[in-house]
């Protein structure tokens, strides 16, 4: 396992890193919040990123993508995570686009791939239905009518569902509620008659939506992949997914650690600079620990993930997890160290408390990947 | 890379034509080669394993051949461990002298130093102890008052050390002593001497786990020859601190070194708890089982990231504090965590009622709690990532 980066991987992480510092700082996400933006992302910026490869990331390069594996895909949302940057890139280019490379056919693909590795097409994956991630637990139904099908049921936080053109929808064809045998992947036009999507406007100022689906007429062709065999393809791009969005989380830590030492150094009170009372000390050391740890955590889900290794599932349930912990003492101990500074909304510190939870909650939190964690190992 | 291949498949053969069948097996504390004039084999084939390891370099696999070592390189050294873990191979000699004194007599010691020290330690035939410790000087191991003084043609030792791990059985000691006593950190001078010199007595200290591997010190007007001090005059603070990164090393990783004898935690708790499919039943039992587990492979992780990174291993000062910090807080909430699952099955101390895993549990459970107190306390450690690396003002 190579838990280090190669040239081309750091040459996209420095890229990145300018990128992200220049073009869409802390700064650009308030703005989008303070106007409103019905988008909730600059599409001028979007392009941008899609013009540096970054939305067919992992797409390959027949395909239109640039193919730099899910290393690099983590080297470009950790440093997403450091400016906050909201953008289609986990929804389109972290999940979407491996999902139909997984599952789509050759017209599919040849229809699909090139756009949303051009960063023309959003697609979003309609998959949770209730408020904490429950993979299997999928109650929206697919019911054959002539040669397609139907569908009934309500997602939840569909991350960009409200910008996207096309859905990719986790629907039960068959099947218990739990079992994950049954689940089908279907491609639905986010215009289709019955879809119906409310933006949810979250804590972080990112994208979500409700959308519902009341007797949407769906083609035999709507199908992505086999139909009740959709679990498998889902569940290793979602593995994905969490570890590159731990990637997200880690450069989100990363930085909003970096400012809380920083103030440390700045802040006087009786006397002397707050960062040399040993209380203190004590607590940034005990999170730097915890930076350590999940940014090898992180590295080790990515490179498994490129090398396809056995127990990838396992290793990408442990970089979530730790993510998860790590952002929830970090996010909340950069308040309290900051003070009351801390609590205004003119001091950005909130604005990465905010994202944490979401982040945390998207796809698991650090309960839910324990759980899973004991159960591959089997105990 | 097909040269390290050729010696991935060297080294394979190597070690399973000469590691004997019972050195793959999990060690017991009791069967632990340490060397020394009088050296003990409590199994025979121990004896056998370090005579063939020593004869290959691989008690010291990557010091230079001149010294007695195998002269390997990070990523042979990597391969060799790797290829250790594999076949289960024990360790064929644990030293103080491998730990902590060779690395800086590689790099202050006179060559005359060097020849006369490594080749013993890589031997396995002289054993070391460390004298920094004393009563008044434990966290603030700079005040310590130790003092050697200059006769001329030898060093006049006066002063106590305490937290002598295995003084009794040592043949040698590196010692910490006050040359200068109007500078603090700037008067300490790094010596090494014979434990056999007169004016030196060990007393065991007995531990809350029943053993006693500490002992009080006691030098009384100890001769030790001029030459026996390493580096500069008053220069032995520099040493004892680099020194200090290599002895937290090893200890942050004595939970992976016992392994074998103490289950991982997910195993015990299944054996205690676990249902018929092997589920442990407890769910908040299970969540903190996986939450430690998954904590040990991401310290796994971040120590192979470490080596990946520096190639040499442990040269920065705050990472081995920090591995040395939660390395040792990790082993302690490992046996916490066995003593809830295993209950009252892992609080015997002595005799019927109880396996032998089960009282080696207990007697483990509390030698653990020195881990973090022992080689600068994980206060001090947060110290040291607070300053080295986060920048933090003292």
């Amino acid at each position: 396992m190579n838990l280090t980066l190669n040239d081309e991987q750091t040459i996209l992480k420095h890229g990145a890193h300018e990128f992200f510092k220049g073009r869409m700082p802390v700064k650009q996400l308030r703005e989008l919040r303070d106007r409103d933006d019905d988008k909730g992302f600059d599409p001028a910026l979007w392009r941008e990123m899609a013009n540096l490869g970054w939305a067919g990331i992992l797409i390959p390069e027949e395909h239109g993508g640039a193919g730099f594996g899910y290393k690099g895909m983590g080297q470009v949302m950790e440093e997403a995570g450091r400016t906050l940057a909201a953008s289609p890139l986990a929804s389109a280019a972290l999940i979407a686009a491996p999902l139909l490379l997984a599952t789509a056919n050759e017209a599919q693909k040849s229809a699909l791939l090139p756009a949303l590795a051009a960063g023309e097409q959003l697609i979003a994956l309609a998959h949770d239905e209730a408020p904490r991630h429950a993979p299997t637990r999928i109650t929206s139904k697919v019911d054959k009518r002539g040669s397609g099908f139907v569908l009934n049921g309500c997602k939840t936080f569909v991350v960009d569902g409200h910008v996207a053109q096309q859905l990719i929808v986790v629907a039960r064809s068959s099947g218990e509620r739990d079992a994950p045998a049954g689940i089908s992947l279907f491609l639905v036009d986010a215009k289709a008659r019955g879809v119906k999507c409310t933006r949810t406007r979250m804590v972080d100022n990112r994208n979500a939506a409700q959308i519902s689906f009341d007797n949407v007429e769906l083609g035999a062709d709507a199908v992505l992949g086999r139909l009740d065999e959709g679990y498998g393809a889902l569940e290793k791009v979602l593995d994905g997914a969490r570890a590159a969005l731990a990637a997200e989380m880690l450069g989100t830590g990363t930085e909003v650690f970096e400012r809380t030492v920083a103030y440390l150094k700045l802040r006087r009170q009786f006397g002397v600079v707050i960062g040399s009372f040993q209380a203190l000390k004590h607590r940034a050391a005990l999170m730097f620990c915890e930076l350590e740890l999940t940014r090898s955590a992180v590295l080790g889900a990515l490179d498994a993930l490129d090398s396809g290794l056995k127990d990838s599932a396992a290793l990408c349930s442990l970089a979530k997890a730790k993510a998860c912990d790590m952002l929830e003492l970090i996010s909340a101990e950069a308040v309290q160290l900051h003070g009351g500074i801390g609590m205004t909304d003119a001091e950005e510190i909130g604005f990465f408390l905010k994202r944490a939870r979401v982040a945390q909650q998207w796809l698991g939190d650090a309960s839910f990947h324990r759980d899973r964690y004991a159960n591959l190992l089997g105990f | 890379m097909s040269s390290l291949d050729d010696f991935r498949a060297e080294t394979r053969a190597w070690l399973d034509a000469n590691c004997p069948a019972s050195m793959r097996t999990p060690m017991p504390e009791d069967e632990r080669v340490w060397g020394g004039r009088q050296p003990r084999f409590k199994n025979p084939d121990s004896k056998l394993w370090l005579e063939r390891a020593v004869a290959h370099g691989w008690t010291v696999p990557g010091w230079p051949k001149a010294y007695g070592g195998g002269g390997l390189n990070s990523e042979e050294l990597q391969v060799l461990k790797e290829e250790m873990q594999r076949l289960g191979c024990r360790p064929p000699l644990f030293s103080f002298g491998i730990g902590m004194l060779g690395p800086v007599l590689l790099k202050y010691g006179s060559e005359e130093q060097k020849l006369t020290h490594l080749p013993p330690i890589a031997r396995g035939e002289i054993r070391w102890c460390q004298g920094y410790s004393e009563p008044g000087a434990g966290s603030d191991l700079a005040s310590l008052a130790t003092r050697a003084e200059d006769q001329g043609d030898h060093w006049l030792v006066n002063g106590q050390k305490i937290w002598t791990s295995y003084a009794n059985y040592a043949d040698w000691i590196f010692c910490l002593v006050r040359t200068d006593t109007s500078t603090k950190q700037g008067g300490i001078s790094f010596l090494l001497f014979d434990m056999t010199s007169g004016g030196v007595e060990t007393r065991p200290i007995a531990l809350i786990s029943g053993s006693s591997v500490f002992c009080e010190t006691f030098l009384t007007n100890v001769q030790v020859p001029k030459g026996n001090l390493v580096g500069r005059l008053h220069g032995g603070w520099e040493i004892a601190k680099e020194l200090l990164q290599h002895e937290r090393g090893m200890i942050s990783e004595i939970g992976r070194a016992i392994g074998g004898v103490v289950p991982d935690v997910d195993v015990v708790a299944k054996r205690y708890l676990g249902d018929a499919d092997g589920r442990i039943a407890d769910p908040v039992l299970r969540d903190a089982v996986a939450r430690h587990v998954m904590d040990d492979r991401a310290f796994g992780l971040t120590l192979r990231r470490a080596a990946q990174e520096s190639g040499a291993g442990a040269a920065n000062g705050g990472v081995s504090s920090m591995f040395k910090y939660f390395g040792t807080e990790q082993n302690k909430r490992k046996f916490e965590l066995i003593l809830k699952c295993a209950g009252t099955n892992a609080l015997g101390w002595q005799g019927e009622g109880f396996s032998d895993d089960e009282l080696t549990l207990c007697r483990t459970w509390l030698r653990s709690k020195g881990n973090s107190i022992e080689g600068g306390t994980s206060e001090i450690q947060l110290n040291v990532i607070a300053k080295r690396v986060l920048g933090l003002p003292d």
